[in-house]
């Protein structure tokens, strides 16, 4: 990754005492804080101007289901800290268990989000102009909205679904590297910024759940 | 926590070793050099400030002559019917001139030429680092604005033409093809800039790591030079702005393209926060193409009047000031946008603050020219100029600022030429200054001095007698992207002055061709660079001319004071460099 990392090392002290890579991760992190910030403002502002194109939460989507699939995106998380705890002792075989585990978990969490895209859209709920009809839940009838909510929901939850395939591509290199035993005790830089990253993406997800689907 | 190895690829250290190993597409195509990647965005923006400035004269054209028979737009017959017919400008094509001038002098010329050039070349010399933290991102990040840079220009060739709603690209007539004619090239804007976007946000993620990281030993924060401080708030400043306009942007691109309505009333969706989510990057954005000159200002001012540099620490403190609070002022774009007027109050006086930390730079900078015994080289009046057109342009940024003022002022010539000090007379005079000073330690050669000072005062005179008649067009009411200012009676008396305005901006671009001819001649025939040919102190006029790859062949410099130590009493040479352990002694006249 860092041809020049090596050089931060013999600077020691001029620093904040943390390796490029990690710093770097940090740093990004805080750009897609920005991001993020960014849609959910957007999200809030027109959600409080047209209160009325929005339903009830649970009506038009499956809190229990999602529920379900915030529930799985945590458990990734403790996952990865295991990983990183394991190679921590120098444990490949920890290591590697739990890192898969973490891909496993994050293509479940991709695979019921793209159900629920499917089974949304298939009751009229799209991101479009016209507005929706969606089916209710527990035999209530069809619901009326606009098309901010439909607008709204798949951004967000679309550009979180992005950074969860992007994350779950990246640790399946991780993953692939620490069958080759790339990563020891001493040197597992990549483990850790996989983790960085990995609980940014679930630490949104429960943001975008609790506003999105809770409130 | 345990402690983390880094692995050990003896990359960085070594390289200089097999520097002729590198074969020529990985050492000038593709390199990771943060050098090369420097220079590489040294031409590309060039090309588009050269694009940006032909964009620039052909709607001056239109305005001192607008659709005028018997001054046909030269040039105009090679472009296709849907933009020139005639010889007369479509008014279709007038708009996405306005558009394309603004977005690619903005983004592609401005804001790479300051931060891409720049951040790469300098920060890794200035604090005595081999390369950047990464350098492939580094490349990727040049290598990301390459395509973005021709999806824009591809735009003006789609059907529809390019992107015709400003450079601000206001909702609703960016997201509606009904009101603007134009959705491809809308739709191609869009896309190009969450690109570029994307190259600016890595390349800050590498800087910033870069400049906390990797800091030669002794080189402490308030040892860094200018240049490098007002870089690294500019770097913070990218990061944290340049994410929100990705966000809006997407959000267009959805509106335009799958008919949501984010940004459509008919839908419920508010233009308003299209306005809000573009300034709250917009203006983070003004202080990222200013804060990079006023370094590069500050480090050769210094270096001109053999002094140090007046207020060291103030100086810092108002670079991170004016990163502070350059986040909460956005809403003074927005004074007649409808916004709440108890909210424009807020943003009045927050804009009337950040003229604090403005002013202690301006004081500053002739607090460190005062009295010195000043060399006038050509870097130096590109400074001078530069503090001269720069307080012009933040004094009518106080008008501006002044909501009651703004109110008949705003969206007139009024702004444009407010615009044109800050951005031509202020970035554009630092980006002049820069190059002229660092260009040797580039390309190992020097320009000329007598070419740089008449293209400095030529450019002065130009420059104001272009852009100084627009504040009283504007306060004659003339409004910005006007197509044709005959069309209205009460405007009459005034096309004369747009017609000698026009002629001093042709003046104006016809100079540019000395600083072309000026820098493309000397990458062959300049005389040979020194070290240090300024005489200047900081880290990267201790490397040499031009630095080899590795910068100083796998030896870190030792750093010892701060960048400033012109004309210290201790020292019988009247500059001091940061590397040198004992007072110098004055060294032989430089021979060139």
């Amino acid at each position: 990754m860092s041809t020049a990392a090596a050089a931060t090392l013999d600077r020691a002290g001029s620093g904040f005492g943390v390796y490029n890579m990690k710093l770097g991760m940090w740093v990004f992190l805080l750009s897609e804080v920005m991001f993020f910030t960014g849609l959910i403002g957007a999200y809030i502002i027109l959600r409080f101007a047209n209160p009325d194109q929005f339903a009830q939460p649970g009506v038009v989507l499956n809190v229990p289901l999602t529920a379900l699939n915030t529930f799985i995106l945590i458990c990734s998380s403790v996952t990865m800290v295991k990983a990183f705890a394991e190679i921590e002792q120098g444990n490949q075989k920890g290591l590697r268990m739990y890192l898969l585990a973490t891909v496993i978990l994050g293509m479940i969490f991709l695979g019921i989000q793209a159900v629920e895209y499917t089974v949304l859209t298939h009751e009229g709920f799209v991101p479009m102009s016209s507005s929706y009809d969606a089916l209710g839940r527990d035999g209530t009838p069809p619901v009326e909205g606009g098309p901010l909510y439909g607008a709204t929901f798949y951004t967000m939850t679309g550009f979180h679904g992005t950074h969860v395939t992007i994350g779950v591509l990246c640790m399946m290199f991780t993953t692939f590297q620490a069958f080759r035993g790339r990563y020891t005790a001493e040197s597992h830089g990549g483990v850790e910024i996989m983790g960085l990253y990995w609980h940014f993406v679930d630490l949104v997800w429960i943001i975008l759940f609790t506003i999105v689907y809770l409130i | 926590m345990s402690t983390i190895a880094v692995p050990h690829e003896a990359h960085a250290a070594g390289a200089h070793e097999h520097h002729e190993a590198i074969p020529f597409i990985r050492r000038y195509i593709f390199s990771t050099d943060h050098k090369i990647i420097g220079i590489q965005f040294l031409f590309m923006s060039l090309f588009f400030l050269l694009v940006g400035g032909l964009l620039a004269m052909a709607m001056r054209w239109q305005l001192a002559w607008p659709s005028n028979p018997d001054m046909p737009l030269p040039g105009g017959s090679v472009l296709p019917e849907t933009m020139v017919t005639d010889g007369i400008m479509l008014p279709e094509f007038y708009n996405a001139l306005v558009t394309m001038h603004g977005t690619i002098m903005v983004f592609f010329a401005i804001m790479p030429l300051l931060v891409g050039v720049w951040a790469n070349y300098l920060i890794p010399l200035q604090i005595g680092a081999p390369d950047m933290a990464f350098p492939r991102l580094n490349m990727a990040s040049f290598w990301l604005a390459v395509p973005a840079g021709l999806l824009m220009l591809a735009s003006f060739f789609v059907v529809g033409g390019a992107a015709n709603a400003g450079w601000t690209g206001y909702a609703t007539l960016s997201t509606s093809e009904v009101y603007s004619g134009v959705k491809l090239g809308q739709q191609l804007w869009c896309v190009s800039l969450v690109i570029l976007g994307f190259s600016s946000l890595i390349g800050a993620v590498n800087y910033i790591t870069t400049l906390i990281n990797m800091r030669a030993p002794g080189l402490t924060w308030f040892r860094l030079p200018l240049s490098t401080w007002a870089l690294f708030v500019t770097s913070v400043l990218i990061l944290l702005a340049v994410p929100i306009l990705a966000g809006g942007l997407i959000m267009l691109f959805f509106d335009i393209t799958i008919d949501t309505t984010f940004f459509r009333p008919e839908g419920g969706g508010q233009p308003l926060l299209w306005q809000h989510l573009f300034w709250f990057f917009g203006h983070p954005e003004v202080y990222i193409l200013i804060l990079p000159a006023m370094g590069f200002v500050s480090d050769i001012l210094a270096n001109g009047a053999r002094k140090p540099i007046f207020g060291y620490h103030a100086m810092v403190w108002a670079i991170v000031g004016i990163g502070f609070i350059g986040w909460v002022v956005w809403g003074h774009h927005m004074f007649m946008s409808g916004m709440n007027p108890m909210l424009g109050g807020f943003f009045m006086v927050t804009t009337l603050i950040i003229a604090v930390p403005s002013a202690i730079k301006t004081f500053n900078w002739l607090g460190t020219v005062w009295g010195g015994n000043i060399r006038f080289h050509a870097p130096m009046l590109y400074a001078l100029g530069f503090v001269s057109l720069f307080v012009i342009g933040g004094l009518s940024g106080i008008f501006l600022a002044a909501g009651p003022v703004d109110i008949p002022l705003h969206d007139t010539y009024f702004v444009v030429a407010h615009i044109h000090y800050v951005l031509v007379g202020g970035s554009l005079f630092g980006i002049f200054a820069a190059i002229t000073f660092w260009y040797p330690k580039m390309f190992g050669r020097m320009m000329s001095e007598m070419l740089g000072k008449i293209h400095f005062a030529l450019t002065f005179i130009f420059f104001n007698l272009t852009f100084f008649p627009m504040h009283m067009l504007g306060s004659g009411g003339m409004m910005r992207r006007l197509y044709d200012p005959t069309q209205y009676p009460y405007l009459q008396p005034q096309q004369d002055t747009n017609v000698f305005i026009t002629i001093n901006a042709l003046l104006l671009f016809g100079t540019q061709l000395i600083f072309a001819f000026n820098f493309l001649w000397n990458l062959w025939k300049g005389k040979r660079a020194t070290e240090n040919p300024w005489e200047a102190n900081s880290l990267e006029w201790s490397a040499p001319s031009p630095p080899p790859h590795g910068n100083w062949g796998g030896v870190v410099p030792i750093v010892n004071r701060g960048p400033y130590e012109y004309s210290a009493p201790e020292a019988e040479a009247d500059y001091w460099p940061q590397t040198d352990v004992a007072a110098p002694v004055r060294a032989a006249p430089v021979s060139h």
